[in-house]
């Protein structure tokens, strides 16, 4: 099974993402320069956190339109699974795979830690290894991660299930207190009607060990690599 | 010629470096500023007799230099 880390110029966390899906058995993972045009022979895509073009301009804005992502859509469109984490995540809301923006967090400050993350949907193709309601401890590292969309989408996004991840209290609770940068209805991560396309400000990849503070991240790749597993057999 | 654009945040998009800075000039002795919105501004050289120049601009406007989920825009030709 093959993982492609897509690489833009500014990515950071592409090292991250590799080293987390190579250590996950049967997984082959490898860099995607942003230049080239196609993701034929991948199972999956990923869009790394870090700061692509230096986020100029806005985050995402200008790594919309590097080569790769014409290749990128058509492979989410054809139902091929894709993730985007942080910066990832906010390329992805650019392009329109995945509704609503990504703008500077309420604070205004970059924000760098642990927090608890609530699953809202227990049988996404990201998510399905966890039962509704798991809390996830995940690493956030951004300064504009603060989710916004307008009512109707917002409205949408809740009647179709596409809110996978919201900010959670230790105990689960979803309230202001647990919302790390103002993001409406804590919003940490959301999917596409599809379900296909998945995006969230935490960093899975930087909770794939115990000594890292946290593995909960493995959970979400987990859950990726088994949709991808029932996709191949059900096809067979 | 030069072409000037204007990106702001829209009217639902909470803007807190925008409440910073009123904050900053009601303390400063202005208690009269309601509200200060901050968006960018962007000074475009481009050759006068580009074709099709308007409608090629605000393409450009809407696809890259503003988000339009979150942001505006306006066009000022000098």
């Amino acid at each position: 099974m093959k993982f492609a880390v897509i690489q833009f110029p500014g990515s950071n966390c592409d090292q991250d993402c590799l080293a987390a899906l190579s250590g996950m058995a049967g997984v082959k993972a490898e860099y995607v320069w942003h230049k080239k045009t196609s993701l034929t022979g991948y199972d999956a895509i990923v869009l790394p956190g870090g700061f692509a073009f230096g986020d100029y301009l806005r985050c995402g804005a200008i790594a919309r339109f590097s080569p790769i992502m014409a290749s990128v859509v058509e492979e989410a469109r054809s139902g091929k699974l894709v993730i985007g984490t942080c910066n990832g995540f906010q390329v992805l809301c650019e392009i329109g795979l995945l509704p609503g923006a990504l703008v500077r967090n309420r604070a205004l400050h970059f924000i760098c830690e642990l927090v608890t993350t609530r699953v809202e949907v227990a049988d996404s193709a990201f998510t399905h290894g966890c039962p509704q309601g798991s809390l996830l401890r995940l690493p956030i590292a951004h300064g504009e991660g603060c989710y916004f969309a307008d009512e109707a989408t917002l409205r949408e996004l809740n009647e179709r299930r596409q809110i996978i991840l919201r900010y959670a209290t230790a105990d689960g609770r979803i309230d202001a207190s647990a919302n790390p940068n103002g993001s409406v209805e804590n919003i940490a991560g959301i999917c596409n009607r599809e379900g296909n396309v998945f995006g969230l400000m935490p960093h899975p990849d930087r909770a794939c060990e115990e000594r890292l503070g946290s593995a909960d991240g493995l959970n979400i790749f987990q859950s990726m690599i088994e949709t991808i597993e029932a996709t191949r057999s059900r096809a067979a | 010629m030069k072409v000037k654009v204007v990106v702001t945040p829209k009217a639902a998009v909470l803007d807190p470096q925008g409440a910073a800075v009123r904050d900053a000039m009601q303390h400063l002795g202005m208690p009269e500023v309601h509200s200060v919105r901050i968006g960018k501004y962007l000074e475009i050289e481009v050759d006068d007799k580009t074709p099709n120049l308007d409608s090629r601009l605000n393409d450009l406007c809407r696809d890259l230099l503003s988000n339009p989920v979150i942001e505006d825009y306006e066009v000022v030709k000098s």
